[in-house]
């Protein structure tokens, strides 16, 4: 569809009545941060967030999700499908890319019926940035702007101080915008102002400078397995797994079983985990695959630029700058370990 | 329902896939204790095509309530006919001490048959063969052994290596005795410590290695046991000049959905639930976390 303009009356008027009929998340503010929750109001709406506490994969792979419910004494499990239709309200371009990347994992090889079944009933309202966050750096990793990005439904730019521009690329997202009342068609002088926000940003959203090419992090790390860096950083390391919970493209998983007071009936749920933590390659026995923090780091920082594109051809990290902010010995820094690998092996 | 919610339904005929997670019944049909850790269970699908897997592979026991755990499968495809499935099963966490609690007739939740095999209708066929098993290890070779005994004449020479922290932790006695008196294999076995009862080979199971006359071109060398066993059994088969492609070698790790999600079976970038749990050497000897 074509780009339309909206005054942000208009488009408040759309979300208040939005909320009435379905099921909205969208970006408040959470005491002096900003996170996504149920939207029950426009007024509440902040797209002009940084960044958000954890990223919008929550509503794909939530903290806690019930897989099956179960019956102990009959031995049977009884499959459960979130299958809720919601739209997912002001997802910044990197996190999109996140949920591009998660859309992958999950349907490759096994297809994840939870996952996938959460995703098909969203649709995703992208909308570009308009205040950088301390540590973003996703104008390094190429998701800064979402105009080159496939699969979001709407993209939202604010184009001046009350004034969007608002374009579909999805049947979803064409029949969403079509909600709205009062757009109009965006003017050469519209586009050339939401050019000129995608230009700010590819420029502005670089807190920190990566200075490599990130398609070249694969080769990089398979020449830097023995690099001195992993002993140094991980040294630090608390293995409190906060990176990996901040994290939009982290989607490793635990399942635990949760018994109802009748202790007959329960739940099998999942839960978010994290290789940072100490037990995580741990088996039965108590042998422990990465029992060292230099591993686990390591570890994590291949799956960012190595083992996920060896699967799917992405680089997992989208330059969110969250475990950056998150981690407490400071030691998180994706662009510090990739450029140090850079000095060391060039 | 509004306009809105109906469209952003699911689109019809994007059929979503059935839940990977979700064990399918089946029944304990025989459980006998084996060693003081370990027992031998007998399951049977409630699908009418029972199980239907290869040696190496495993599956996910659940029992509600507790959990659920990745248990290779012990039995060969060759001698369960009627669809059943044997495991080995220590008692080793919550879920594991609760299967040790079960009896015929109770029932568990299945998933699988998961990951790779041993290759025992390929590169095994008109080989020479060397199983050389350490504890457990035994657990899922022994599906492969009984497979390559029921088609013995599709093999060449057989060699089964076992070695067992103590006489008392032996598995399988009465197969191991059938083992070393057949004629058509040779069967060494020894104890880490022995006790007043054992008459035999004393030492970790390398110290059975030397004895071994292979001709390298011609043989398939399978390794499963305790973590540590492997780098030692491959300094030897060095030793031996068997070449990596022909070693085979079955990986422990924490398969916990067995489908390559989860992350915690992770081998650098390879999922030990998917790629493995059977691994030719020559493809992980240079994966730096596999051995």
């Amino acid at each position: 569809m074509t780009v339309r303009v909206v005054p942000r009356a208009a488009l408040d008027a759309w979300v208040n009545d939005l909320v009435q009929r379905q099921k909205v998340y969208g970006v408040q503010l959470k005491e002096e941060r900003f996170a996504f929750g149920p939207l029950v109001r426009a007024a509440d709406l902040r797209l002009d967030y940084d960044v958000t506490l954890l990223p919008p994969k929550k509503y794909f792979l939530p903290q806690r999700e019930v897989l099956s419910r179960f019956d102990r004494f009959k031995v049977e499990f009884e499959p459960v499908l979130a299958d809720e239709p919601f739209v997912l309200l002001g997802v910044h371009p990197y996190d999109f890319e996140a949920i591009r990347q998660l859309d992958a994992i999950f349907s490759r090889n096994h297809p994840d019926a939870h996952y996938l079944t959460r995703r098909r009933n969203a649709t995703i309202v992208v909308s570009d940035v308009e205040t950088p966050s301390q540590d973003v750096f996703a104008a390094c990793m190429g998701t800064a702007t979402a105009d080159c990005m496939d699969g979001w439904d709407v993209l939202l730019t604010r184009i001046a101080d009350a004034t969007y521009a608002v374009e579909a690329r999805t049947e979803k997202g064409t029949a969403l915008v079509g909600q709205i009342q009062g757009t109009k068609g965006a003017g050469e002088a519209d586009l050339e102002q939401r050019r000129a926000v995608w230009d700010r940003n590819r420029d502005v959203l670089k807190k920190h400078q990566l200075r490599m090419n990130p398609e070249d992090l694969p080769d990089l790390l398979a020449r830097s397995y023995d690099h001195p860096v992993w002993e140094e950083k991980a040294a630090l390391c608390y293995s409190c797994g906060s990176c990996n919970l901040v994290c939009p493209t982290c989607y490793c998983f635990d399942v635990a079983d949760e018994l109802h007071w009748d202790l007959q009936t329960g739940e099998r749920t999942r839960h978010w985990d994290g290789c940072m933590l100490e037990k995580f390659a741990e088996v039965a026995g108590g042998h422990n695959f990465r029992g060292g923090k230099a591993a686990r780091y390591r570890h994590r920082y291949y799956r960012k630029g190595k083992w996920i594109h060896d699967l799917t051809g992405d680089i997992a990290c989208v330059g969110c700058g969250r475990c950056i902010s998150a981690c407490t010995a400071k030691i998180a820094n994706p662009v510090e370990v990739f450029n140090r690998l850079m000095e060391a092996t060039s | 329902m509004s306009e809105a919610t109906v469209q952003n339904r699911a689109p019809a005929g994007a059929d979503a896939p059935r839940s990977i997670y979700l064990p399918e019944p089946a029944t304990l049909v025989d459980v006998r204790p084996m060693t003081k850790q370990e027992k031998f269970f007998r399951f049977q699908m409630a699908r009418a095509e029972g199980m239907k897997y290869m040696p190496g592979q495993f599956a996910e026991i659940s029992l509600p309530g507790i959990g659920e755990c990745p248990i290779s499968i012990s039995s060969s495809p060759t001698r369960n006919g009627d669809g059943s499935f044997e495991m080995v099963i220590r008692s080793a966490g919550a879920v594991t001490a609760a299967l040790h609690r079960l009896s015929p007739g109770d029932r568990v939740g299945v998933r699988g048959p998961f990951g790779t095999h041993f290759p025992v209708e390929d590169e095994f066929r008109g080989k020479d063969l060397v199983f050389i098993c350490g504890g457990i290890g035994l657990v899922p070779v022994r599906s492969a052994i009984h497979y390559v005994l029921d088609q013995r004449d599709d093999y060449r020479k057989i060699t089964v290596l076992f070695g067992a922290r103590s006489p008392e932790e032996r598995l399988f006695i009465g197969e191991l005795y059938d083992l070393k008196t057949r004629k058509d294999v040779f069967f060494q076995e020894t104890v880490d410590v022995a006790d007043p009862t054992w008459g035999g080979n004393v030492g970790v199971i390398t110290t059975l290695m030397p004895q071994l006359r292979l001709e390298a071109d011609r043989t398939v060398v399978i390794i499963c046991g305790p973590p540590i066993m492997y780098k030692f059994v491959l300094l030897e088969l060095r030793k031996l000049q068997v070449a990596n492609r022909n070693i085979y070698v079955s990986l422990e790790r924490h398969m916990k959905c067995g489908v390559g999600k989860c992350g915690h079976c992770q081998i650098n970038g390879l999922y030990a639930c998917q790629d493995g749990p059977v691994f030719r050497y020559a493809d992980i000897s240079s994966v730096r976390e596999a051995i």
